[in-house]
């Protein structure tokens, strides 16, 4: 598996020069990567039917744990051959859809990192593999709905899907080790095995809310739905695949693969049954005040969500089977929904309901494909949709709890899809009308053929139930409930409160769909209402976000070099007295004062010297007398090497001394004239600064001073200097000897520093040159 | 002494006078290098120089290894010196100021754009 995930990856970075050698044929190959991975998928899938699984395993980072692990199970292939069966439709679709983009190699190239990331999270086996491809398929997201970047919409959504799913991603991370944690194991399949270890631990409830604000993000859920609708700014295909297949069925599949290990708990189902029916009713009221054709169906995924969610927050057997047979009517028809939508986009410039009308002449393939698929969606006989519907309505019903509540909101969510079927299938193109929306040009095989194919394959699964779903969902609902159920699919109706209702869904929506126009005069006056909803929440956190941060910055990054020096003296002064304070040694202050005292008279002549020459130097407006006044110091400090015992750094002192005022006096006439530039007050705050920190250091100095120094390198240098150095003076010895390779360095950092004013200086040379 | 040395540099380093800063500096450096010879012991009288005709140093002789740190600390805080007083001359040269204050140009962040605004 490892092997179809690496091979996938690599054909999908080499689609930009594919595109140039290939040009328009592109879509060829990309589309026979999905189509060769279901195929793959395939094989698997009799063995898989009969309740085995396979797993992969290869070292990543072993002392992490981290491996790159492959399991596929029911719930695995069922997610992967949707995945690559509705890929190589979209793979194909976007072959005509962009036609002649110049950037068509690099769209194909997110779109199938986009579908690897998503296959290799339904395969992961390990949890942080798991992670890891959440995280690529939130990037990959983000790169295809941003894909017209020249678009400030379209860079906007892209940005709020990737903060959104961003955001459920860390949660997920730290859900993911906490579970880890608790289950003591990283590895899916153990985990699987370990749900009452995991629950019992105190770490349950944490992980579990990390988990589910990871899933509802992603699948855009109240109250982080709004991203979603916004993210129909990408390309259609785009949609078509984000909302069917992939993306927002990630958060499902994260729901439905921990459903075993942490489900069965009211912590768990309650979340999920109040988002769900939140999100399910809330998408269906909005879908239908849209009038954008990818809105309404933007906000019809919401509301399917919302059903999903709610079904595995029911959570008995019958609802864990009524949702993954709605996830896969859900995917073949919403996919088929989005292409015609891009299609009609495509031909007529707008997808504006109010404005199209007349298309069934002009458009035929496309207006066959959507009144089949809309009779799907509305949940007809015979088709897939009515048995998906069937078995949601007998799931509410037999619901342990709430069932009255959970009938409603499903019945409310159908009937929004009864009348966007309506609109879509009947209203765009066969109402008779006096003025048909122009098609500027005809759709050409690609854009109409993958919408037929689905239509064709959400007909073949109503058609053939027991053949086709019905293994398949059982052994996927099995992996969800780990442990097998079987649930039969029929597609002739038993009478039960499930056909009635069927009906009756049917009927109410057709009602709606009289009002509907009514309903989108309204709409536009609720605008305001809906402007204080959870997307006006995220767009003041971003600004606040922003706001904060340039405050922040301009407090910690004030441009003033004094402001920075004072706040590093501040901190390391803090610290040392922080460090001080508590069990730091107390400075012994009489026997220091009987050694401080301990001063001979000519040392005594030298410190007062310093000390009245740095308060001349603070008095001083002259330039050369400062610089005069600090030669007075450094020769001071000078004599005061020479008087302990340091002949060799006297020298260098007193040398250095003289060479810095001699250079001092050959640039001073280009120096700038000396000014008080601080204020007065200003001047106290450094004083007082200036002051503590001298303070610190002398104190910090006399404590030091307190422990006599073991010095053994002094014992070992007194002992081999001449022994092995040949020379009488230490200091030298050392210096040219025994760390020669330091002196070498200091000689390099001064030719370095030589370098460097030369250039400084040669530069004044030619004028135009600025720094 | 030490203490005096670190506080009177600090205090020029503060102001935004570029002649005080390099005169801070040097400062800086000149306590460093005390501070360091200080710590390491104090010996009157004695230095490292092995008397001539003995193979051994002879205590009581002064630690020679803050000393040679010393020589090195000395060198390169020239080197430092001298390479901001040029470079000072020429940042004067070039924008005609004095002040460090006129020199945040660079740190200063440009106010963003809101996008919901």
């Amino acid at each position: 598996m490892l092997v179809a995930i690496l091979a996938g990856l690599i054909v999908s970075l080499s689609s930009p020069a594919l595109y140039k050698m290939l040009g328009k044929w592109l879509f060829v190959p990309m589309a026979l990567l999905p189509f060769t991975l279901f195929i793959y998928f395939c094989a698997f899938l009799p063995s898989v039917l009969q309740g085995h699984t396979f797993t992969s395993e290869y070292r990543w980072v072993p002392s992490l744990y981290i491996n790159l692990h492959f399991y596929l199970d029911g719930l695995s292939i069922f997610f992967a051959l949707l995945i690559t069966a509705i890929g190589t439709l979209v793979m194909v679709y976007a072959g005509g859809y962009l036609t002649g983009h110049p950037l068509l190699g690099r769209f194909y190239l997110y779109l199938s990192f986009f579908m690897m990331s998503m296959l290799g999270l339904v395969l992961s086996g390990n949890i942080f593999c798991m992670f890891i491809f959440w995280e690529l398929t939130s990037i990959s997201s983000y790169m295809l709905i941003g894909f017209g970047h020249e678009n400030a919409a379209s860079r906007y959504a892209a940005l709020q899907a990737l903060l959104v799913t961003g955001m459920g991603g860390l949660a997920l991370m730290a859900g993911l080790i906490l579970i880890g944690n608790a289950g003591n194991s990283y590895s899916l399949s153990t985990l699987l095995t370990r749900q009452e270890l995991i629950q019992s631990d105190a770490l349950y409830l944490p992980a579990l809310l990390l988990i589910l604000l990871a899933a509802f993000t992603k699948s855009a859920q109240f109250p982080f739905h709004f991203w979603l609708p916004n993210a129909m700014a990408a390309p259609t295909p785009v949609s078509a695949f984000l909302h069917s297949a992939t993306m927002v069925k990630a958060g499902i599949y994260l729901l439905a693969r921990f459903n075993p290990i942490m489900g069965g708990t009211p912590e768990w189902q309650l979340p999920l049954l109040i988002a769900g029916s939140i999100s399910a009713v809330a998408g269906a009221w909005l879908a239908l005040q849209q009038t954008d054709l990818k809105a309404i169906l933007a906000y019809s995924t919401i509301s399917a969500l919302g059903i999903l969610v709610l079904m595995i927050g029911i959570g008995t057997d019958k609802a864990l089977a009524a949702m993954l047979a709605f996830l896969l009517l859900h995917a073949l028809n919403k996919c088929t929904l989005f292409l015609i939508a891009g299609s009609i986009d495509h031909a007529t410039g707008t997808r504006d309901v109010k404005l199209l009308q007349g298309l069934g002449k002009s458009m035929r393939p496309i207006a066959i494909a959507a009144s089949l698929v809309s009779l799907s969606y509305a949940g007809v006989f015979p088709f897939f949709g009515f048995i998906s519907k069937e078995l949601l309505y007998e799931a509410t019903l037999e619901a342990e709890s709430n069932a009255p509540v959970s009938f409603i909101i499903v019945f409310v969510s159908k009937v929004a899809s009864v009348v966007i079927a309506f609109v879509l299938g009947y209203r765009l193109f066969w109402r008779t009308s006096t003025a048909p929306t122009v098609v500027r040009h005809p759709c050409g095989r690609k854009l109409y053929m993958p919408p037929l194919v689905l239509v064709f394959l959400s007909l073949l699964f109503g058609l053939l139930p027991s053949q086709l779903a019905t293994p398949l969902l059982n052994s996927a609902s099995g992996a969800v409930l780990s442990r097998g159920i079987q649930v039969d699919l029929h597609l002739l109706p038993k009478f039960s409160m499930a056909l009635l209702n069927t009906i009756f869904t049917f009927i109410v929506g057709y009602l709606a769909y009289a009002q509907h126009n009514r309903l989108l005069n309204v709409a536009p006056r609720l605008l305001p209402l809906y402007n204080t909803g959870p997307e006006s929440w995220y767009q003041q956190a971003i600004t606040g976000l922003l706001k904060g941060s340039v405050k922040l910055t301009s407090m910690i990054q004030s441009g003033y070099l004094r402001s920075y020096i004072a706040a590093i003296v501040l901190v390391h002064v803090g610290l040392v007295i922080l460090s001080l304070w508590g069990e730091g040694p107390a400075l012994n202050i009489s026997t220091r004062l009987d050694q401080l005292l301990d001063v001979k008279v000519y040392e005594l002549v030298l410190l007062v010297l310093m000390v009245g020459s740095v308060f001349f130097l603070f008095r001083t407006r002259s330039r050369l007398t400062s610089i005069a006044t600090m030669g007075i110091i450094g020769f001071s400090v000078a004599l005061l090497y020479l008087l302990f015992g340091a002949p060799d750094v006297s020298a260098t002192q007193f040398l250095i001394e003289t060479l810095t005022v001699v250079l001092f006096v050959l640039v001073l006439h280009r120096l700038p004239p000396f000014r008080f530039l601080s204020h007065r007050y200003r001047r106290y705050k450094y004083i007082i600064l200036s002051a503590l920190f001298g303070g610190m250091m002398t104190y910090v100095l006399l404590l030091v001073k307190q422990f006599p120094l073991q010095s053994e390198l002094k014992a070992y240098y007194g002992e081999h200097g001449y022994m092995l150095g040949r020379g009488r003076n230490l200091v030298n010895v050392i210096i040219v000897d025994f760390r020669a390779l330091d002196t070498l360095g200091e000689i390099t950092v001064l030719a370095v520093t030589a370098l460097g004013i030369m250039a400084l200086l040669r530069l004044r040379a030619e004028k135009g040159g600025k720094l | 002494m030490v203490g005096i040395l670190f506080g009177a540099g600090l205090y020029l380093i503060l102001h935004r006078h570029f002649f005080k800063l390099i005169l801070g500096l040097m400062f800086f450096s000149l306590a460093t290098n005390l501070f360091i010879f200080v710590v390491g012991q104090l010996t009157r009288g004695g230095t490292a120089i092995i008397e001539e005709g003995s193979e051994e140093a002879v205590e009581p002789f002064s630690d020679p290894v803050p000393q040679s740190l010393l020589l090195t600390a000395i060198v390169i805080g020239f080197g430092i010196l001298a390479f901001a007083i040029v470079l000072i001359r020429r940042v004067y040269q070039v924008l005609h100021t004095n002040d460090m204050d006129n020199l945040n140009e660079t740190d200063k962040i440009e106010q963003p754009i809101y996008p919901h605004e």
